[in-house]
């Protein structure tokens, strides 16, 4: 479970975010959605603290952690996996080195026990054989998945995930989605995503956050998206032709 | 003011560098690639100014000492201690700090603006000393290691000329090169060097680590570094020749 109470945050004299308040529990999936520059990246950069917010708290778990030390957030960035928007492979580095980074820099697992694992994540995210090559020799498509198998290899509390559709075909893109959400469920991870891809909020969306210029215009389940009765969020979700089809049905 | 603020981000982050590995194979891994990296590559360029420079030296004093009560064996003499006073040291460095540093701030600088230091401090990785602290083994290590070279090759130069030009005979130049000899010289050489090292893999470094935006930037951070790494240099081998030789 993560908390965070009206989270502040401005770059340069220009507010990115204004306040937001939001609890992401866990077991589910939390769709955080949002018009490209309404603020998805920095609300997630700064629960993840890589972003110090202006204001507001960010609760772990119930401990607060917006004033942590340095090694106190080290502890639990290890029960973290993230998803970055670009992906953020180790360019210098193969597949399999990229996936087996966590386990080499934190666990004494045997270098069989080590192998195994990777070849058991990168077959969950469906891009297994792929262990030599280098993330530049391989798709955008496939760079996003082995960055969801270097973020589950430590079997994470907490998983963040970027827009992990973008760049992605509509199939792929759903087997990523249902992926994330068996994850979720099998390991009651707390699962936040930044989304502006429709499919995905019908598809997996339990908790959605709905950003509009940094500030929290609805939140709810996606069972209630369609009677939201918010305009700007209804601007936002009938946008998708997609979910223009899928109402008529 | 801006100049204090950069000063102590970088104390900032030197002081991040030194702490315990959490993993010290992983650093072992990366250090042996940042050997090959740092060191390896720049002997070509290394030993190529290194040739000249010597041969060019031993012409231009050859040249000037032309006097009778001059004898000739100081001709090598000269080059024996240019080369490793100052050449073999500083000027290489100064060559070193454009191919070493610049290498260094686009390498960190492009890992910082696609996220992948951020991956890394996610992950729990101290990525300061992850990422400089093998640099700078490969620099200190690879360093004196190349003046060495430097200074070798330089006098193998310098003996070409004697060789093949009229300037200086070939014995008066070998005897020239074991003449007052002074072996304080190597520790000087060498006390320049690790300063060197240090400082053009962590400025380079602190270029690269901060930098913001995109490949434009990069190519900045990477300018700078070059521009501050020699900077640094002539300011760093003024102080040492000053406290160490005077
Ligand atoms: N480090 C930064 N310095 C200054 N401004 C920033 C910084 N990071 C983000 N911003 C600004 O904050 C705003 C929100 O950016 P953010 O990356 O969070 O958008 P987003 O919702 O993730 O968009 P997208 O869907 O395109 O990824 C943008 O206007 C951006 O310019
Ligand atoms: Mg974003």
């Amino acid at each position: 479970m993560i908390k965070i109470e009206n989270i502040h945050k401005q770059f340069s004299g220009e507010k990115v975010l204004n306040g937001i308040t939001a609890e992401f529990s866990s077991g589910r999936i939390n769709l955080v959605i949002g018009q490209s520059g309404s603020g998805k990246t920095v609300l997630l950069k700064s629960v993840l603290g890589l972003i110090k917010p202006d204001k507001g708290k960010i609760f772990f778990e119930e401990r607060e952690f917006t004033t942590a030390t340095q090694n106190h957030w080290r502890a639990l960035r290890r029960e973290m996996g993230v998803v970055f928007q670009g992906g953020a492979l180790f360019t210098s580095k193969t597949v399999e080195d990229n996936v087996k980074f966590p386990l080499d820099m934190f666990t004494k697992d045997s270098v069989k026990e080590k192998k195994r694992r990777v070849d058991e994540c990168l077959d969950r995210v469906g891009v297994k054989g792929t262990n030599k090559v280098l993330p530049g020799e391989i798709s955008g498509g496939m760079q996003k998945r082995v960055a969801i198998a270097r973020a589950i290899i430590m079997n994470p509390k907490f998983l963040f995930c970027d827009e992990p559709n973008s760049g992605l075909d509509p199939i792929t893109s759903i087997r990523i989605d249902r992926l994330l959400k068996r994850l979720t469920i099998d390991y009651n991870i707390t699962t936040v995503i930044n989304t502006h891809d429709m499919n995905s909020v019908v598809e997996i969306g339990d908790y959605i956050l709905f950003i509009h210029k940094g500030e929290k215009w609805w939140e709810g389940n996606k069972s209630e998206i369609f009677s939201a009765g918010n305009e700007e969020f209804n601007n936002f979700v009938f946008a998708a032709e997609a979910t223009k089809k899928l109402i008529k049905t | 003011m801006k100049l204090f603020y950069h000063i102590g981000k970088y104390f900032y982050l030197v002081g991040k560098l030194f702490t315990w590995p959490e993993k010290f194979s992983m650093y072992r891994k990366q250090g042996l690639r940042e050997l090959l990296l740092i060191g390896l590559d720049s002997l070509g360029i290394v030993a190529i100014v290194s040739v000249f420079m010597g041969a060019v030296l031993t012409l231009q004093v050859g040249i000037n000492f032309v006097h009778p009560l001059i004898p000739n064996y100081l001709i090598a003499l000269t080059v024996r201690d240019t080369m490793m006073l100052e050449f073999s040291s500083t000027i290489i460095c100064l060559i070193l700090a454009g191919k070493v540093g610049s290498n260094i701030a686009s390498e960190i600088g492009t890992m910082r603006i696609t996220e992948q230091i951020d991956a890394m401090e996610i992950m729990g990785v101290n990525s300061v000393s992850y990422l400089i602290l093998p640099k700078l083994f490969g620099a200190i290590v690879f360093f004196p290691l190349l003046t060495l070279v430097s200074i070798i090759l330089g006098i193998a130069g310098g003996l070409a000329v004697s060789l093949l030009t009229q300037v200086v005979t070939v014995h008066d130049y070998l005897d020239g090169l074991h003449m007052f000899f002074h072996s304080f010289y190597i520790l000087y050489t060498l006390v320049k060097m690790l300063v060197y090292a240090f400082l053009i893999v962590s400025v380079s470094a602190y270029q690269g680590y901060y930098t913001k935006g995109g490949a434009l930037e990069v190519g900045k951070s990477s300018t700078m570094a070059v521009v501050y790494s020699i900077i640094l240099v002539l300011i760093f081998n003024l102080i040492i020749t000053q406290l160490m030789l005077t």
